[in-house]
């Protein structure tokens, strides 16, 4: 036997397309606790909090390499000489003016950075965020027959000048990111903060 | 004889509850096998093989194995030190992973040759690439757990590639890691889809590939649809049954795989850092990036083209181009059935066109497998440009040459010349 159509057709399908409907944001609730169940977790969001660094004993052009949020940043003594190339080499960088905000507004200026003659860059390339290697004298390295210091990460040949801005045409798009930092103290770095304004 | 009735009663109260005949029979000794199929048609076989060796060596190593970043990589070598055999179970996982992919290569290759994909096995070959898409993730994570430098930084490049998606790709890896870089909370998710999500997707995956192929049958080296000349009882002329005839090839293959498989893991089992890296025997450090990272050799090929792209283009930036045309070269594959627009399945009896641009591909394959493998300096990636875009028009121009080039005639049964 045929089974026939339902007494009141209409009733039935408003049914079944409410009922669709709850389901479908059922569906969508339940699925929260998965995908938050996803993001960092409060501890991980706690070890990201700022780092206060000594910088007294960092002579001109040594580096050095602190970790904030399990990232390297690299915090860079320029010396002297060089901080006079820095001016000089912009034919060949990507981004000289600093244009993408890889960088907080005060750090927006030749030196990227709150105090003339230190660097802060966050060490992670931004190609494939390998650690890029700090070649800083500027004498021709392999990797580059005129090179004038600063960069060079060796996963994908991506180099950056010595406050990190990126070449052209290399893999990295953007320049190294500088991370919210400022001097508590003349020799106090603190990462991880903008400090009071 | 008693015995005999015995059997035969108790498969006759089995099979009136499960059918076990029927299954045999349609699976096994009633599916029939073109006879012209030659030594491409035994990898199917092996990769089931090397799939059943990989859960139950994999199984194994979980037993022993911590899925922490403080826990891991001291684990692997308690493995390798401290429990019996673990080495060896552990050499023929890392080993079988590599295998996997050998074969599953030349498997894949056979479907090119031939035209397997072509109609009607569109959804056997979408299935297969399927499967290889996910053992692709499987790899990639199983990678990931010994926690050493390579393990590490693999993990770091390929999920911050997700990074590189305009606008929300940097929270997604964020989301993806749990962190803000890898660590140990992205160490033990890797774990949880290495070890239970990704392996019930391949294995039912696999089976719904089997299941398409048994369906249709299996294609051979001429192309020939053996289906269309059977006997009164329906039977394929031009066949012969699974069971016992082909079954018997492949156990003779295992024979010989399984020789140069245990010449491996037992005489190399680090294949020259091809298998297991060197720098993998350092313990993660997020502080210090290896000299030179390279993936596992079955992705070489894929990293070669991720590096090739070193340019911005119509305002998206050279990173996410890279991952876009890294994922459109695994992608692609998936197309093949309806790139291929040629009157005949085989590569015997297509025009000079496929042949010609069937070696580009090989070739190309094999040229970006070495360019991936090995640091970048401008020759080589002006060459890895060169040929990312030979790998391309392979799938891409195939419309057009397909169409217009001159097959040759296909024979109409199986040993004729046509």
């Amino acid at each position: 036997m045929q089974p026939k159509s339902p007494p009141n057709p209409g009733r039935r399908k408003f049914l079944t397309y409410t009922t669709s409907f709850l389901g479908i944001i059922g569906a969508f609730f339940t699925a929260i606790p998965f995908v938050s169940a996803f993001k960092p977790s409060a501890k991980a969001e706690a070890a990201g909090a700022p780092v206060k660094v000594d910088v007294s004993k960092l002579l001109p052009g040594e580096m050095m390499t602190v970790e904030w949020r399990g990232r390297p940043v690299f915090v860079v003594n320029i010396p002297e000489e060089n901080t006079n190339f820095i001016t000089k080499n912009l034919e060949r960088l990507a981004d000289p003016d600093m244009d993408d905000p890889s960088q907080p507004e005060y750090a927006k200026n030749e030196i990227r950075s709150r105090k003339k003659g230190i660097a802060v860059l966050t060490g992670v390339c931004t190609h494939l965020g390998c650690a890029p290697k700090y070649y800083p004298e500027a004498k021709p390295e392999d990797f580059d027959s005129n090179w004038q210091g600063g960069f060079f990460c060796p996963c994908h040949g991506s180099k950056f000048d010595l406050v990190g801005r990126v070449y052209a045409n290399v893999p990295a798009p953007t320049n190294l990111v500088v991370p919210p930092h400022f001097f508590e103290k003349d020799n106090l770095l603190v990462i991880g903060s903008d400090g009071v304004s | 004889m008693s015995e005999n009735t015995i059997g035969k009663k108790s498969l006759d109260w089995v099979d009136k509850r499960f059918p076990v005949i029927d299954l045999f029979e349609r699976h096994l000794s009633k599916y029939y096998s073109p006879s012209n199929i030659n030594i491409w048609y035994l990898f199917g076989f092996l990769l089931l093989i090397v799939l059943v060796m990989q859960i139950l060596t994999g199984l194994w190593l979980m037993m022993n194995y911590t899925n922490t970043a403080e826990g891991a990589f001291s684990s692997i070598e308690y493995i390798m030190r401290d429990v019996d055999y673990g080495w060896l179970i552990r050499y023929m996982h890392a080993g079988g992973a590599s295998a996997f992919f050998a074969l599953i290569y030349l498997h894949m290759f056979r479907g090119m040759m031939y035209g397997s994909y072509q109609k009607p096995r569109e959804l056997i070959w979408v299935g297969g690439w399927f499967v290889y898409v996910l053992l692709c993730a499987e790899g990639f994570t199983g990678y990931v757990l010994p926690w050493g430098q390579m393990s590490f930084w693999a993990a770091q490049v390929i999920i911050s590639l997700v990074g590189s998606i305009p606008y929300f790709g940097e929270d997604l890896a964020i989301w993806i890691r749990g962190d803000y870089i890898v660590s140990g909370i992205t160490l033990s998710r890797l774990f949880a889809f290495h070890v239970v999500l990704l392996p019930i997707l391949i294995i039912a995956v696999v089976f719904f590939h089997i299941l398409a192929l048994h369906e249709i049958g299996s294609n051979n080296p001429d192309g020939i649809d053996v289906k269309k000349h059977t006997d009164q009882d329906g039977v394929p002329l031009d066949a012969k049954p699974f069971f016992p005839y082909d079954i018997t090839h492949d156990f003779y293959a295992l024979g010989v795989f399984l020789l140069i498989f245990c010449t491996v893991i037992f005489f190399f089992p680090e294949g020259g850092g091809y298998i297991i890296e060197y720098v993998n025997y350092e313990p993660a450090n997020p502080l210090s990036t290896p000299a030179h990272i390279v993936p596992s050799w079955y992705y070489t090929p894929f990293y070669a083209m991720l590096r090739a792209i070193d340019f911005p283009l119509f305002g998206l930036t050279a990173k996410f181009l890279g991952f876009v045309v890294m994922a459109a070269g695994i992608a692609i594959f998936a197309a093949l059935p309806w790139l291929d627009r040629s009157p005949v399945k085989s590569i015997k009896y297509k025009g000079i066109f496929s042949k010609v641009f069937l070696a580009g591909f090989v070739i190309s394959f094999f040229v970006l497998a070495y360019l991936g493998s090995v640091p970048p300096t401008e020759t080589k990636n002006m060459l890895a440009k060169v040929f990312t875009f030979l790998y391309f028009a392979y799938f891409l121009l195939m419309p057009f040459y397909t169409r217009f080039e001159k097959c040759k005639p296909v024979p109409e049964r199986v040993g004729d010349t046509a």
